[in-house]
């Protein structure tokens, strides 16, 4: 009886069970937090520099003359670029926090042994601060004269 | 008996009095923490308070640069932002522009359009004058003509 029980857990242990996994793995690296908040952090990084480049030309109109300034800054205004602003509001939060998450990483413990959780902190805050400008941008673009 | 080779490893490259790397490192973190903060005002009194982008015309700008206070905002918004957003598109060339010859004309275009954004955006903001295209009707006439 005890012999024969023992056959049969070394017999189990001999063919393990193989489980097919759900979906592939093991063949891309998917990343985790720490690859994909750097990849935001360039996309946004990049996105928010072309901007700056046209916004630093834009704003210089101001020495040239009131009309030339009006009439670029009024294109900020329509509907397209309201939404763009918001775009752009949300590269700049973005960037900005995990910024300020990459600070923490670099010059403190802390910040190195719990950047997956900071990750989602900021993103949480992310959340909360487009929360606050969204529907503020919207009444300005949308809302009445 | 063979001879020994060469270590492979290249010798160690002398260290600099300046390391621009390490002071790109540096100034990326304490230029992004000051710009955090002013970016962020800048935000807020531009697109949030009041009427948002929407108030945003000459008038409004002047009204802005007739105090010390948001001409410094804005140089230093200028150059913080502008070496912050050049510096990290050096390092993305860098990482990227894998041809030698790209890669040297793409670092070039960001030295020379940083180069010009920051003396154009320096010169507006300390030469700037609001009484060109004076209007009549302007709150600004009695200040102008007196001038």
């Amino acid at each position: 009886m005890t012999a024969e029980s023992v056959s049969t857990v070394s017999a189990e242990r001999r063919t393990p069970k193989i489980v097919t996994p759900r979906r592939p793995a093991g063949t891309v690296y998917r990343g985790r937090e720490g690859m994909w908040s750097w990849v935001l952090h360039r996309i946004t990084g990049v996105a928010i520099y072309f901007f700056l480049l046209v916004h630093i030309l834009d704003t210089s109109l101001v020495r040239v003359s009131p009309e030339a300034y009006n009439a670029v800054i009024n294109s900020y205004k329509t509907p397209i670029m309201g939404l763009g602003e918001i775009a752009l509001v949300a590269a700049i939060g973005l960037h900005a926090l995990n910024g300020l998450r990459i600070i923490a990483i670099d010059f403190t413990g802390f910040g190195t042994r719990h950047q997956k959780a900071m990750f989602w902190v900021a993103i949480g805050l992310w959340v909360v601060l487009l929360a606050g400008f969204v529907p503020r941008q919207l009444m300005h673009i949308f809302g009445g004269a | 008996m063979s001879v020994i080779d060469s270590p492979r490893s290249t010798p160690q490259r002398k260290a600099s009095r300046f390391n621009i790397e390490k002071w790109g490192w540096i100034y990326m973190r304490f230029s992004g923490v000051i710009l955090v903060v002013l970016i962020f005002g800048h935000l807020f009194v531009n697109l949030v308070a009041g009427e948002g982008v929407k108030a945003i015309d000459f008038a409004f700008v002047a009204g802005k640069l007739a105090n010390p206070f948001w001409i410094v905002w804005d140089m230093l918004l200028l150059w913080l932002a502008l070496i912050h957003g050049a510096n990290g598109m050096r390092s993305i060339v860098n990482d990227y522009a894998r041809n030698k010859r790209l890669r040297l004309i793409l670092l070039g275009a960001i030295g020379v359009s940083t180069a010009a954004l920051l003396i154009l955006g320096t010169l507006v903001l300390t030469t700037f004058d609001p009484c060109i295209g004076l209007t009549p009707d302007s709150a600004l006439v009695e200040i102008c003509e007196a001038q």
